[in-house]
């Protein structure tokens, strides 16, 4: 018995020094030069100020700004509870919602209140939907293509110059094949916030 | 559907078949102990390894004696992590400070059945979480706690298909190699270096790594949020590669941060299948015919393609009743930002989110990177299916192969009672001994599933009972109807199939289902691997029978139809009717409207 528990002790203790402790502690210091930005959380400041970080969806709902999908991480956009809403195909909440929770329905009326639609243009799904992590940085093109006209008259610029920031914002796929177009969100804002006020262009 | 969402699956699909062969040639090499490239650099680190176990690594073991080795190393572990877990609170490399009594409001407590499920949990390679990352286990839990059973457990799991492997390519042999040279070899030649290379990969594509405190930020307009941090990256990638799957964060691999990019997740989805392909070559090179090796990769390859299908195909389809919502889900107009994007990330879109979906639960990975609670029915069953069938569809690291081999020992004696004749399998005749324990492989696993499953669906607490506050266990699902019975059907599949992906919105963290599913991990995990390696055991004392003209060869598509049809037929023989009742029937009420 002896025989064969000392081994496994002895195994635990050095496996789990080597891969526990000084594996991460030499990736830490590796990246920690190589690659700050991302290792410390690819942080978005203005100034001096964290703002947040480019790669987390944090929360947006004044028409000046692009909104991210709705979020069920926490009370949103939480970054210490990440997670989806966990609902199944044939929920009434998610489709229908309670007082508690904006369902799909709920969630579609509000974004052709907000921004201005008639009733039968369809909303993309992306904008209804609650992301896997509640967290997702992105939109698709579709979706911040229908919000540019708002934001266009909130900011007092004109559509297109939005549309271009759109664009310029907009990531493609990696090598024009692996993964879908997305816009980062707060990018997008962060750009927008950028621009010098009231540069209404000429249309 | 489209057409660069299948560009994307078939470019998965061979750069695998690419890399299989010098993977797996360089593998064997490794656990045989023959000379390769990284055994002249880390040879004295292999020697010093061994002087620091105390063992003596030229003793070629039984198979008992292999796997007293990997239960008591198991069981040391195990309590080593639970007292790592539970002390949390007194350990340094906590910034958070979670465990005391300055932890944050949103702070859970590691309890003892937390604690225990959470321990038996990474040991088992199941990886099950019952809590979320960030809001529980401190830096040092994370990386001495649960990060090394990633390695160990995935080590292990090499080790035993190394030892299953010798025990049908030795002749009359007594032993199936040294537990603990197969454990150092592969940490040591395999996992290491790919870990260096990926974790630095990871982290210049945005995965976090450092030990400073959460961030907080203050949002452009004007709201706290809180930015979870940590070393990430260094316990992502092994969390994949060594098909664990535990994240650092509740949101698993769908978390910006431990899955930033289109291209990580390529990698990330890879890196799944790509120790077990590996080892099906292995198999075949060690037992001196690769074509052996290459018809358990067709078997599998068919599996996963037709899962893949099914599963992109509905979610593609999407939710009628979302559709009826005035809401854009077709696939014409959106591409792959289309169809049931509940519960799915823009940057991956529907043929990534599938892909991951199938491989995750093809292997016994459980990382995801969109919430499986709410894929579509049928996507939904393809993934429960996956699991029910054993993952031996690439399977786990090890786990996947020596489960696919006992399902081609099943395939060769039923062959063999067809025309009557003594079934062989490269060069080993299959006997009474051989055909028991894969029997007893096949029915622990269905048993523990059906068992509990049922159990858990009957059982009445009182509310706000120690044991299951919610009172009765059918009440910690969070979604009515068919799709709560599948929650808990899955809790119990992929505690069983060591898997770890959940129907989340079911709340596991009561000491009942932690316990209970503690158990069905346990069962598992080693009443699937001792039945194994007494196995490999019996099969490496046989002699070599010279194949003749009457042998059925094992490396015909005749054979991969038949292995695939024993697969398929095993599978839903003993699954149908739960499936029947649980995501069949929800297909039809979804799309006849009905919500619960």
């Amino acid at each position: 018995m002896i025989g064969l528990l000392l081994p496994s002790i002895r195994a635990t203790l050095v496996l789990a020094i080597a891969t526990g402790i000084i594996f991460p502690c030499i990736i830490t210091a590796i990246c920690q030069v190589c690659f700050p930005f991302q290792a410390n959380g690819s942080l978005a400041k203005q100034g001096d100020k964290v703002v947040g970080s480019e790669l987390l969806a944090q929360g947006f709902s004044k028409p000046e700004f692009f909104h991210p999908r709705p979020s069920a991480a926490g009370s949103g956009y939480a970054g210490e509870a990440s997670g989806g809403t966990n609902y199944g195909p044939t929920s009434r909440k998610l489709i229908l919602g309670d007082q508690s929770f904006a369902g799909i329905k709920q969630e579609a009326e509000n974004y052709r209140k907000e921004n201005d639609l008639a009733k039968d243009v369809l909303v993309p799904v992306d904008a209804v939907t609650r992301s896997a992590s509640g967290l997702d940085p992105a939109i698709t093109p579709a979706n911040a293509l229908l919000q540019s006209k708002r934001v266009a008259k909130a900011r007092n610029l004109s559509e297109s110059q939005v549309q271009e920031l759109i664009k310029k914002y907009s990531e493609e796929r990696y090598l024009g094949l692996i993964g879908e177009p997305a816009v980062n969100v707060l990018r997008l804002n962060m750009a927008l916030e950028a621009l010098p006020k009231g540069t209404r262009q000429a249309e | 559907m489209t057409l660069i969402g299948w560009t994307q699956i078939f470019l998965f699909a061979l750069i695998l078949l690419v890399v299989t062969k010098p993977l797996g040639s360089y593998m064997l090499k490794v656990v045989e102990g023959e000379k390769h490239i990284l055994s002249g650099v880390l040879g004295w680190l292999e020697r010093l390894t061994y002087k620091l176990f105390g063992i003596n690594p030229e003793k070629d073991m039984t198979w008992i004696e292999y796997g007293q080795s990997m239960l008591a190393f198991s069981l040391i572990s195990m309590l080593f992590t639970y007292a790592i877990l539970r002390l949390q609170g007194f350990l340094p490399l906590n910034p958070m400070h979670f465990s005391t009594e300055q932890a944050p409001a949103y702070a859970t407590a590691l309890t003892p059945d937390l604690a225990f499920n959470t321990a038996m949990s990474f040991t088992t390679n199941t990886n099950w979480q019952a809590y979320s990352g960030e809001n529980t286990m401190s830096y040092l839990s994370q990386m001495l706690g649960l990060a090394y059973h990633n390695w160990i457990s995935a080590a292990v799991g090499l080790a035993v298909a190394a030892a299953f492997i010798r025990g049908f390519a030795r002749r009359t042999a007594g032993g199936v190699g040294n537990f603990w040279t197969d454990l150092t070899r592969s940490c040591l030649y395999i996992l290491m270096p790919m870990g260096i290379v990926y974790s630095l990969f990871l982290a210049a594509q945005g995965v976090p790594q450092t030990f400073d405190a959460y961030q907080v930020a203050s949002t452009l307009e004007g709201a706290k949020q809180i930015i979870p941090l940590g070393p990430i990256a260094s316990q992502e990638w092994i969390k994949m590669l060594g098909i664990n799957g535990g994240g650092f964060l509740n949101a698993n691999s769908a978390h910006p941060f431990e899955n930033p990019t289109p291209l990580s997740n390529f990698i990330q989805m890879i890196s799944i299948f790509l120790l077990p392909a590996g080892l099906t070559y292995s198999f075949g090179k060690a037992v001196g015919d690769t074509r052996q090796g290459w018809a358990l990769l067709a078997a599998m390859f068919v599996l996963w393609f037709a899962g893949t299908f099914l599963c992109y195909q509905f979610e593609a389809i999407g939710n009628p009743n979302m559709q009826d919502q005035g809401v854009e889900i077709t696939t014409a107009a959106l591409g792959d930002s289309g169809g049931n994007m509940e519960g799915k990330e823009v940057r991956f879109g529907l043929a990534n989110s599938a892909l991951f979906a199938v491989v995750t639960t093809d292997a016994s990975c459980g990382a995801v990177n969109c919430m499986h609670d709410s894929l579509t029915p049928i996507g939904g069953l393809v993934t429960l299916l996956n699991i029910q069938l054993g993952e031996i569809v690439f399977g786990g690291v090890g786990s996947g192969l020596y489960g696919m081999l006992v399902y081609a020992v099943l395939t060769v004696f039923i062959a063999g009672l067809m025309v009557g004749r003594t079934p062989e399998y490269v060069g080993k005749k299959i006997e009474k001994k051989e055909v028991k324990m894969a029997m007893l492989f096949v029915l622990a696993a269905a048993f523990s599933i059906l068992v509990f499953t049922g159990i858990s669906t009957v059982l009445d607490f009182p509310e706000k009972s120690f044991i299951n506050p919610q009172g009765a266990t059918w009440n910690n699902v969070n979604n009515g109807g068919p799709h709560g019975l599948s929650e808990i059907l899955y809790a119990f599949s992929s505690a069983t199939g060591n898997n770890g992906s959940a129907f989340a919105g079911i709340s596991v963290n009561t000491p009942f289902y932690n316990t209970l599913l503690g158990i069905a991990m346990f069962i598992g995990r080693f009443l699937m691997m001792v039945p194994v390696l007494a196995m490999a055991g019996a099969l490496a004392g046989k002699k070599h029978v010279p194949a003749t003209s009457g042998t059925f060869p094992t490396y015909s598509w005749l054979f991969v139809v038949l292995l695939t049809g024993v697969i398929i037929i095993v599978g839903a023989l003993t699954f149908f009717p739960v499936l029947t009742l649980g995501p069949i029937v929800e297909e039809f009420l979804m799309n006849s409207r009905r919500l619960f």
